[in-house]
């Protein structure tokens, strides 16, 4: 892993949407080269949260640095710098996986001699050098994703945030798509910070995770840390309903009638 | 790359986009040529029969075809707002936005794909025109002039279009307003019959529509033996100054669709 350097450090980030906060206060710090993962109910503020990060929404107070910039001060120079996976497939369909780089490139303003290489190297390394010249409209969800990540990365950004990045997939898929991402850790040290609700997804995937409830950061730490906070044997499971107030296991609800899984915790 | 050669690519990068979606699917180009098509053919032959709808001494249909054409641009270009609400739905606005191009390069770009859009519909306007027996003007210039009207016209009621769309947000809204809009800025103007013909308050807000001054313009370009009212210089003046501060505002604005 790469020095020991904060790459994304939040102070009080506040989102209000009227009188609802949907993101309040987060302060967090995450180092460079860490997979981060941010768990939380529907409706906690998690993309409130990489909306903010990735400067989609101005935030209402609280200031933030990305990649070594101030968020609001120098958003065209945070975004040179970051990569984004939106929770929404964001791929346009009716444009072959090609297209859709050189799209990015440009956008990127990636200079023309390096660009067709740099768009063969990341149809290749996300395997879909064989459907490059397919329309998009035709790739499984698994592709789709393979294609987005490829194309938040073909400037070789130094933060990647990914909101829900398997949402949707098979187990093969997700599992895939959780291959890539550790690659693009490993082989450029990206930092990369991912929203799930997958306590699997979270606890393998993941350095560290951050809790979201009703806005709040409730706790940071490694998914081992978090467990032993909760209690002996305590799982992933366990520390999301514990800090969350939801229970992942309908069967043990009995003592959290009020809340389950499926249901939209954004405060009434 | 350098700050001009960037800002040119950041351009290109949308525009490209827009017209290669067209050439995977140009189904909607066929169906856009029905609209002008009925214009031309059922009110235009209808029309030809009331007196006094012509000012300019030649048949009716002549001095109705530029007004055609402007409108069949018009009404392809406010479809762009309802596509950037379409785009922000799918997540595509999301890529555009979290990209470090600059906000008017998006809307510049948006606004070269409405005008390539602009000139497949001038084509067929111009066929349709040649099979009715307009006499046009063949000569480069005059077709050159016709094709930088239909461009700048494109762009200025495309990036019209997007403001709304910043503004309502909702295809619903939009869907509802977009009709509002285009009707009244289609008949307030020199289109379809003369200025002078209308009473003075109409007058006075027909010479302040934009439409009406690239119909002037191709009135001019576009016929045979065309004249404009205003002149040349006014008619690119106006429709250039129009589309700056749209732009302008334009690049302001988009952003607020993502949020
Ligand atoms: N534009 C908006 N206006 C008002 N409320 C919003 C808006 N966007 C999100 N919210 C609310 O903010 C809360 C957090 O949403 P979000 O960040 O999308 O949650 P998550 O991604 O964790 O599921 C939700 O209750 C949502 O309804
Ligand atoms: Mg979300």
């Amino acid at each position: 892993m790469a020095s020991k350097s904060p790459v994304i450090e939040t102070d009080s980030l506040t989102k209000v949407y009227g009188t609802f906060r949907a993101a309040d206060r987060i302060s967090l710090t995450i180092q460079a080269g860490e997979i981060f993962g941010l768990i939380g109910p529907n409706g906690a503020g998690k993309s409130t949260l990489i909306k903010m990060l990735t400067t989609l929404l101005p935030p209402t107070s609280g200031s933030a640095r990305v990649a070594g910039f101030d968020l609001v001060a120098d958003a065209a120079h945070v975004r040179a710098h970051i990569g984004y996976v939106p929770q929404l497939l964001s791929a346009d369909g009716a444009l072959t996986a090609y297209e859709n780089l050189l799209m990015s490139a440009r956008l990127y303003a990636i200079p023309r001699v390096i660009r067709e290489e740099r768009i063969a190297t990341a149809l290749k390394r996300l395997d879909l050098s064989a459907s490059a010249d397919k329309l998009v409209q035709s790739y499984s969800g698994g592709m789709v994703r393979r294609l987005e990540i490829a194309q938040s990365m073909i400037h070789e950004p130094d933060v990647l945030f990914m909101d829900e990045p398997t949402v949707g997939l098979d187990p093969v898929a997700r599992r895939n798509v959780w291959m890539h991402i550790r690659e693009l850790r490993d082989r450029l040290g990206t930092t990369i910070l991912l929203t799930t609700h997958l306590m699997d997804e979270a606890g393998e995937l993941c350095d560290r995770l951050g809790v979201l409830n009703a806005g709040r950061l409730q706790s940071v730490g490694t998914p081992g840390d978090l467990e032993a906070v909760v209690g002996p044997d305590a799982t992933l499971d366990d520390v999301f309903a514990v800090m969350t107030g939801a229970d992942l296991n309908p069967e043990r609800a009995s003592d959290n009638v009020q809340h389950s899984c499926d249901s939209d915790h954004s405060p009434a | 790359m350098g700050r001009v050669a960037a800002y040119l690519t950041q351009i290109q990068a949308v525009a490209d986009t827009e017209i290669r979606k067209l050439r995977h699917d140009p189904g909607e180009l066929y169906t856009r040529a029905l609209q002008p098509l009925i214009w031309l053919l059922l009110f235009g032959e209808v029309m030809a029969q009331v007196k006094g709808l012509n000012s300019s001494g030649g048949s009716y249909l002549e001095f109705l075809a530029p007004g055609i054409l402007a409108q069949s641009v018009l009404f392809a270009a406010i479809f762009y707002g309802i596509a950037a609400i379409w785009e922000r739905d799918l997540g595509v606005l999301h890529r555009y936005m979290v990209s470090p191009a600059p906000r008017s390069t998006l809307v510049l770009g948006k606004a070269i794909s409405s005008g390539v859009r602009g000139l497949t519909q001038a084509i067929v306007v111009y066929a349709l025109a040649f099979l009715l027996g307009i006499k046009l003007s063949f000569s480069p210039v005059d077709i050159f002039g016709v094709a930088a009207l239909i461009c700048i016209g494109s762009a200025l009621f495309s990036t019209f279009s997007l403001i709304i769309a910043c503004i309502v947000k909702t295809r619903e809204r939009f869907m509802g307003i977009g009709q509002v809009l285009t009707m009244p800025i289609f008949f307030a103007s020199n289109a379809i019959y003369p200025i002078d013909i209308m009473p003075r308050w109409l007058h006075v807000i027909s010479s302040l529509n934009p439409l009406t001054y690239e119909v002037d313009g191709l009135r001019n370009l576009m016929l045979a033996d065309g004249t404009s009212k205003y002149g040349l210089w006014l008619d690119f003046g106006v429709l250039f100054a129009v589309t700056a501060v749209l732009v302008a505002i334009a690049a302001r604005m988009y952003p607020r669709l993502t949020q």
